[in-house]
């Protein structure tokens, strides 16, 4: 669960190492001080949410926004069609740094990013799809296709007196 | 030291001025005259032993000034109680072997030689250097050390006991992992005789132990050489098979000191006209381990015999279901039923908190400013009263608390005191006592989480007790009322097995005055059990068994079943419901709880010609082939028998316990018949535990030859002829101390087969929702603890379904479940927590992942008018809230931990200007 969200933060452009998990039992007193420690150190080296990644503020509330709305999603996903069963933590970054993975990754949870975002984008006003493409760093083919597929669900329309899309 | 007003707040043993050697801790740190025993310690009171200054020259009394509960008392007086019983269970324990006893292992001349007892307390938080293991020498982490096992044990030699003390092998390599997780870099050597890791997983674990990085296992007796004069180092001389002996030195050597018989044996003994055993533990019936010669008294534990924690569990309970058996006739006289008054409805009043500061003598009161932090507490919101209290736990504070709730009118309490593991339940109990719902009852640590971990920091835990008060009264606003359930009990047992496991059960039951249905699958009860006609001891196996079936049939308690199949189980604890199929037609049986004792089958070897030639057979066929009397057999001029068949390999990581022992009786019964015959017996480990020791040696005595073989150099086995013309089964292996390749001709080839799982266990698993450990035996609730009770309430567990077992070692654990149905069966009713998962149907999204998650068959889907949700069955639930982490919608809620509680209490913490300051201080903004 946490390398998806390891990769999650990743993909939109966060530093991965942004997110931990640490297994420690309950009597671990020093261990979880440490961990805690070198994270902390690990956090102020990294600074503010953003700043070392270079992201603009706004757009990465906007990507962080629509993963918070997906998130019951993320977690059937990886309930339903990533879970694996590996003996150690190895094998387990193995996997997710997989093809195999990756693939599932953007069929499965890319895509449905790129649309969360998209249309929280749109709420605020429309776009073209070369603005919105650079707004949020895809590729003009990939929104075109996002926007093709929202269109005909009939969550966004064109407005053809703009040349822009809009929320429906 | 006056027990009832005794709080256990150890202030007595701060003021104390008599330092002596800590016997807890194996005197190697100091203690006070007055102090509690250990931590753990029940009663958790203090006592004041022989070293105490008043008691010797009658000055201090320190203690009694410092005691705020007046606990202590110097006039107290020898009392004589007479009490009248029906039964007596004797539970005297055991006597760690003292190695001085022999003065060759250089215990107590050389400073870095220990026991394992010693080793035990260095390696415990709570022991004499709070978990650091030092030497004793020089107070420095010891890099190199060496385990010697069977000290005092497997011994003929003068000091020395004969018999195996059954349960040092396993706590030695337990030693090993700990120290290697203590000291990675630790070098631990074990010097041993066979491994004897024949209990539930334990051969898992020594493999475990064996191949950690710096862990040698060495096959060698040793000699303790000589102690280095300057660095307190210690030299052992052992053998190797390839070098010869050498010597190595260590930085500290610990001798596995083996188990003797309690101390003053003989005088109990005498007291009760019990007969002790040779080696001086209690001669008990060798069929029923927990009966002695004298009626209406009873054992349990090591003093029936070396005996590791698993068995002295069964054995104590099956202990208490034989008194059961003698006094079921006055069970509940001196029970007392409580009555509480009627609960008021406050849930639509505003909170009205009320919050105990308790001083917890001087635990909390000397670190944390209790009268600044209850002037702190008035201050906070929905508080309506704050006081302080010396002892809130005290049954005359408790009074108080009572009264203060009704007077003025609280509707929540918050007890700022200790952990709620220990005093949660009374609490409650108090909160009931006062006509409101136990549930608005919350506690806030402020020993443990505080003034014990800041006892130097006195502000900053006075602070920190706010803080974490304020939280729990934060969430006690969230609280909500919640009912417990009392289930109505089925006083009827049903047994699933008619093995040796399940008669002894049903009997025990029905004797206390339960119907027992017993369900057997084959035509004839008894089991695995028709098959063995007589035990090392030499017990008629036969006649028993005849027996002990008569007396079931006879019992007009107990409905038997045989051809039986259980098509279907449901219901739960003290309301199940099966249906059996059998000749009789297909009965639904309505019962309170179920005994798992499905038993186990023999593997058929696929290895050494088994089935092939007709020469070679399995242990049990040749022990059938020996009482039958077949001349090829008792007239066989050589027998080999082969060990460890189809177990302690990748596919059956796990010791069959049993074989060892079957096949030197079978060995000593063929010697007996024929002392001509040659009998070689091919082990790996001989695993002849307890008494059982000394048939091994008596095997050995009248020239059974035993013969190693390592895994990865197995026996061969061919037809061929001997060197005489006759036509025998070549056995061929290397040897290892002869260190050439051996030839054995043999008549005869015997194979220990591992004893497997029954054929039956997966399904019996699936219908009564218990779980499998991997090697396919059902597990057990707590593999130490709760030896014959499931994870599953009201279903249980003993016999070879749990593991392979002896006779005697299976009738205890029968009596051990016995014990345990009967705690279920003699009350009326078994009461379900209210903290349960509850589902927001409106949330549920029909993804499962709740009903994956539970361990306790708790959940799952119904149609509802909203489409197919999980549903939670409340009785089943167990409250572990594992199914709120894997819902993805939050749908599912534990009640009394909901979120909006615990984020309520996070929110508390800290506020939200705080959180952002702390933040940008870390970041360096």
């Amino acid at each position: 669960m946490a390398l998806l969200y390891k990769k999650i933060l990743g993909h939109i452009g966060l530093n991965p190492e942004r997110l931990k998990i640490e297994f420690m039992s309950g009597s671990e007193g020093n261990v979880y001080v440490d961990a805690v420690n070198n994270f902390v150190e690990k956090i102020k080296e990294l600074g503010p949410l953003g700043e070392s990644e270079e992201l603009d503020r706004e757009v990465l509330n906007l990507k962080l926004k629509a993963v918070k709305d997906l998130n019951f999603y993320f977690r059937l996903v990886e309930n339903e069609r990533l879970r694996v069963h590996f003996d150690t933590k190895e094998e387990y970054e193995k996997f997710y740094a997989s093809a195999e993975l990756q693939r599932l990754f953007s069929e499965l949870i890319a895509d449905k990013l790129a649309i969360s975002e998209i249309m929280l984008l749109l709420r605020e006003k429309p776009f073209t799809t070369g603005e919105i493409s650079k707004i949020l760093g895809l590729t003009p083919s990939e929104t075109s296709r996002h926007l093709n597929s929202t269109a005909r669900q009939g969550l966004v329309r064109y407005e053809g007196s703009q040349w822009r899309f809009a929320f429906a | 030291v006056i027990e009832d007003k005794c709080t256990g707040c150890a202030v007595c043993a701060e003021y104390c001025p008599v330092q002596y050697p800590d016997q807890f801790n194996q005197e190697i740190s100091k203690n006070k005259a007055i102090h509690i025993y250990f931590s753990q310690a029940i009663p958790l009171v203090s006592y004041i032993d022989e070293s105490c200054l008043y008691l010797k020259d009658k000055v201090c009394t320190a203690c009694v000034a410092v005691c705020q509960n007046d606990a202590i008392d110097f006039n107290q007086q020898e009392e004589k109680i007479e009490i009248k019983v029906g039964a007596v269970i004797l539970s005297p324990g055991l006597e760690p072997y003292d190695p001085k006893l022999r003065d060759d292992y250089g215990y107590e001349k050389f400073e870095n030689v220990i026991t394992s007892m010693d080793y035990e307390r260095l390696l415990s938080s709570t022991g004499p250097y709070e978990g650091e293991v030092l030497r004793a020498s020089d107070k420095k982490h010891p890099q190199k050390i060496a385990w010697i096992q069977c000290v005092g044990s497997r011994q003929v030699t003068e000091g020395g006991n004969s018999y195996c003390s059954a349960v040092c092998c396993t706590y030695t390599q337990k030693q090993v992992i700990l120290t290697k997780d203590h000291y990675p870099e630790a070098e631990c050597t074990v010097f041993h005789n066979d491994i004897r890791s024949y209990g539930k997983d334990f051969e898992r674990y020594y493999e475990r132990a064996e191949n950690l990085p710096g862990v040698r296992f060495i096959r060698s007796y040793v000699s303790i050489g000589k102690e280095n004069p300057e660095t307190k180092n210690v030299s052992i001389r052992y053998s190797t098979s390839d070098d010869g002996v050498k010597e190595e030195e260590f930085d500290m050597v610990v001798l596995s000191v083996g188990l003797n018989p309690p101390v003053n044996v003989q005088s109990l003994a005498e007291k009760y006209g019990l007969e002790l055993n040779t080696h001086n533990f209690c001669q008990v019936d060798p069929l029923n381990p927990i009966e002695t010669n004298v009626p209406g008294i009873f054992v349990s534990g090591a003093f029936q015999g070396p005996a590791d924690i698993p068995e002295s569990v069964f054995s104590a309970s099956g202990a208490g279901s034989k008194c059961g058996e003698l006094l079921d006739f006055r069970r509940g006289n001196l029970a007392k039923e409580r009555l509480y008054p009627p609960e008021e409805d406050v849930s639509q009043q505003e909170p009205r908190v009320g919050v105990f500061v308790c001083h917890c003598g001087a635990n909390i009161g000397r670190v944390v400013d209790v009268p600044s932090t209850v002037e702190y507490c008035k201050t906070l919101p929905n508080v309506v009263h704050a006081q302080d209290q010396i002892f809130a736990c005290a049954t005359n504070s408790a009074k108080e608390i009572t009264d203060t709730i009704k007077e003025k009118g609280l509707n929540r309490v918050v007890v700022a005191a200790c952990s709620p593991r220990t005093l949660e339940p009374l609490f409650r109990d108090t909160l009931r006592e006062a006509g409101i719902n136990q549930y608005y009852f919350e506690m806030a640590n402020i020993r443990e989480h505080n003034s014990w971990v800041h006892s130097k920091e006195k502000e900053e835990a006075t602070e920190k007790a706010k803080d974490i008060i304020r939280m729990s009264v934060a969430r006690a606003c969230h609280l909500e009322s919640l009912q417990e359930f009392e289930l109505p009990v089925n006083k009827v047992a049903l047994v699933v097995g008619g093995g040796l496991a399940g008669l002894n059960t049903a009997l025990s039951i029905a004797n206390q005055g339960h119907e027992v249905y017993l369900v057997e699958k084959e035509q004839d009860l008894g089991g695995m059990v028709r098959k063995i006609h007589t035990t090392l001891e030499g017990l008629d196996v036969q006649a028993y068994l005849a027996d002990l079936i008569a007396k079931v049939y006879k019992h007009p308690l107990i409905h038997v079943y045989t051809d039986a199949t259980i098509q279907e189980a449901a219901g739960y604890v003290g309301n199940f419901i099966t249906k059996v199929k059998s000749p009789k037609g297909i009965a639904k049986i309505e019962h309170g709880a179920a005994v798992i004792a499905t038993g186990a089958d023999l593997s058929t070897p696929t290895e050494y010609l088994y089935g092939e030639d007709d020469r070679v057979m399995t242990h049990l066929e040749l022990e059938e082939q020996i009482v039958k009397g077949n001349e090829k057999v008792t007239g066989a001029e050589s027998i080999v028998m082969i060990q460890c068949v189809g177990c302690r390999n990748e596919d059956r990581n796990y010791c069959s316990r049993v074989c060892c022992s079957e096949s030197i009786k079978n060995a000593l019964t063929l010697k007996e018949k024929n002392p001509q015959m040659d009998i070689y017996i091919l082990f790996r480990d001989i695993r002849t535990y307890g008494f059982k020791e000394d048939y091994y040696r008596e095997a050995a005595g009248k020239g059974v030859r035993f013969i190693r073989y390592e895994p990865q150099a197995q026996p061969e086995v061919e037809a061929g002829e001997s060197d005489d013309g006759r036509s025998v089964l070549k056995v061929t292996l290397p040897d290892y101390i002869l260190g050439k390749k051996l030839e054995i001709d043999a008549d005869i080839i015997a194979l220990a087969a591992a004893v497997i799982p029954s054929s039956t266990t997966e399904e019996v698993a699936g219908l009564f929702k218990v779980t499998l450990s991997p090697d396919g035996f059902f597990k057990e609730a707590h593999v130490k603890l709760r030896p014959v009770e499931f994870g599953t309430d009201g279903v249980y567990l003993c016999g070879t379904a749990h593991y392979p077992k002896f006779i005697s070692e299976t009738i205890s654990q029968a009596y051990g479940a016995a014990g345990r149905v009967l705690t279920l069966l003699s009350h009326d009713t078994v009461t379900a927590s209210g903290s349960v998962c509850e589902i927001d149907e409106n949330k549920c999204l029909s993804c499962g992942a709740c009903i994956s998650a539970c361990m306790y068959g708790a959940l799952s889907f119904q149609e509802t008018p909203l489409g197919r949700k999980a549903v939670v069955n409340p009785v089943l639930c167990k409250g572990d809230g594992l199914c709120n982490t894997k819902c993805p919608t939050g749908a599912i809620q534990l009640k009394h931990f909901a979120d909006k509680g615990l984020l309520s209490e996070i929110d508390a913490a800290f506020s939200e200007e705080e959180i952002k300051k702390q933040i940008d201080m870390l970041v360096g903004v």
